[in-house]
C-alpha cells in the first residue's frame, strides 16, 4: 500500500496505491492524519484510481478519516474508485455524506 | 469442476491478502466473472479479518482454517477460528454491529459476507471458536 498526496490550491488529493485491509489501515491511518494535520486543506479528495481492493476495514478508515474532516468544517470527497470497491461503498451508504466526485 | 482445498494459516494480518488470493484461485477453473471473483474475494477477506481482529483479538496466536469445494459450479467455503466465540451471533450478524467501534470498525463485515455470496451460516461457540460457511454459485451454466 502506498499513499502519495497532491495539494492543488487548498484542496488535498490524497492518492491510494495497492489494497485497503486491516494489515495497513493502522500505517496509512497515521500517515493522512499527519498530511491533513499539516496542509490544513479546505476539502480533501480520497483519490482510488490505484486502489485494487478495499473491504469493509475500508469503510471504517473513510468514516474515520471523515469524522476528524467534519469536526472541522473540511468536506470530503471519493474519486475514481473500480467495481469492486464501488460496491463495498454502495453498501455501507458513504457516498451520501462523502460524494463521489465526477 | 470438482476439486477442494484445505488451508491452515496463523492468525496475523498478512495472511489476510494471502487467503483471499488463494480461494480468488481457486475459484478461477470454473471460469468466474472478475465479479464473481471479486465477491468472493471480498467476503473471505471479511471472514479471516474477523478471525485476526475479535476471535484472537488481534493477538496473532491462534489457527484459521479454510475449507473449500468446488461442486460444478457451486463454491461452498468455511472459514474457522479457534478463538474467542460470538456471543450472540443473531445480534453480530446485524448491519452495523460492531464490539469495536473503537477501532474504527464499521460493522459491515457479516452484511457484505451476506449480500455477496448466496448464502452465509455461522456457528459459534464461546470459548471454543467460530465457523462461518458461505457459498456462491460462480457462473450460470453447468459444467
Ligand atoms: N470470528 C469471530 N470471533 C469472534 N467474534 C466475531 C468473529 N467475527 C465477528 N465477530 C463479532 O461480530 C461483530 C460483527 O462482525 P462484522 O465483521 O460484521 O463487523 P466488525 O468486524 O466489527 O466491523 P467491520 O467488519 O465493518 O470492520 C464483531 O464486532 C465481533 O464482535
Ligand atoms: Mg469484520
Amino acid at each position: 500500500m502506498k499513499v502519495s498526496t497532491k495539494l492543488n490550491r487548498d484542496e488535498l488529493h490524497i492518492y491510494l496505491d495497492g489494497e485497503l485491509d486491516h494489515s495497513v489501515a493502522e500505517e496509512i491511518r497515521t500517515q493522512i492524519d499527519d498530511y491533513i494535520e499539516k496542509n490544513a486543506p479546505t476539502k480533501v479528495i480520497l483519490e482510488m484510481g490505484k486502489l485494487k481492493f478495499m473491504d469493509s476495514t475500508g469503510i471504517g478508515f473513510i468514516l474515520g478519516r471523515y469524522k476528524k474532516l467534519r469536526s472541522k468544517h473540511i468536506p470530503m470527497f471519493i474519486g475514481s474508485p473500480n467495481p469492486q470497491i464501488d460496491k463495498v461503498i454502495k453498501i455501507s451508504g458513504l457516498y451520501s455524506i462523502i460524494p463521489l466526485l465526477r | 469442476m470438482t476439486n477442494y482445498m484445505t488451508l491452515r494459516v496463523k492468525a496475523v494480518p498478512i495472511n489476510e491478502s494471502f487467503v483471499r488470493g488463494v480461494v480468488a484461485g481457486f475459484t478461477v477453473p470454473c471460469d468466474p466473472t472478475i465479479d464473481v471473483i471479486n465477491d468472493v474475494r471480498t467476503a473471505v477477506s471479511e471472514a479471516v479479518t474477523n478471525c485476526v481482529v475479535h476471535a484472537y483479538s488481534g493477538s496473532g496466536e491462534g489457527d484459521i482454517l479454510i475449507e473449500g469445494v468446488l461442486n460444478d459450479n457451486l463454491l461452498t467455503i468455511s472459514v474457522s477460528d479457534y478463538g474467542k466465540g460470538i456471543d450472540n451471533v443473531e445480534k453480530a450478524m446485524e448491519d452495523f454491529f460492531t464490539t469495536k467501534e473503537s477501532e474504527e470498525r464499521s460493522g459491515l463485515g457479516f452484511t457484505i459476507m451476506k449480500s455477496f455470496m448466496d448464502s452465509l451460516k455461522v456457528v459459534s461457540e464461546k470459548g471454543a471458536g467460530t465457523t462461518v460457511t458461505m457459498t456462491k454459485k460462480l457462473t450460470d451454466v453447468e459444467h
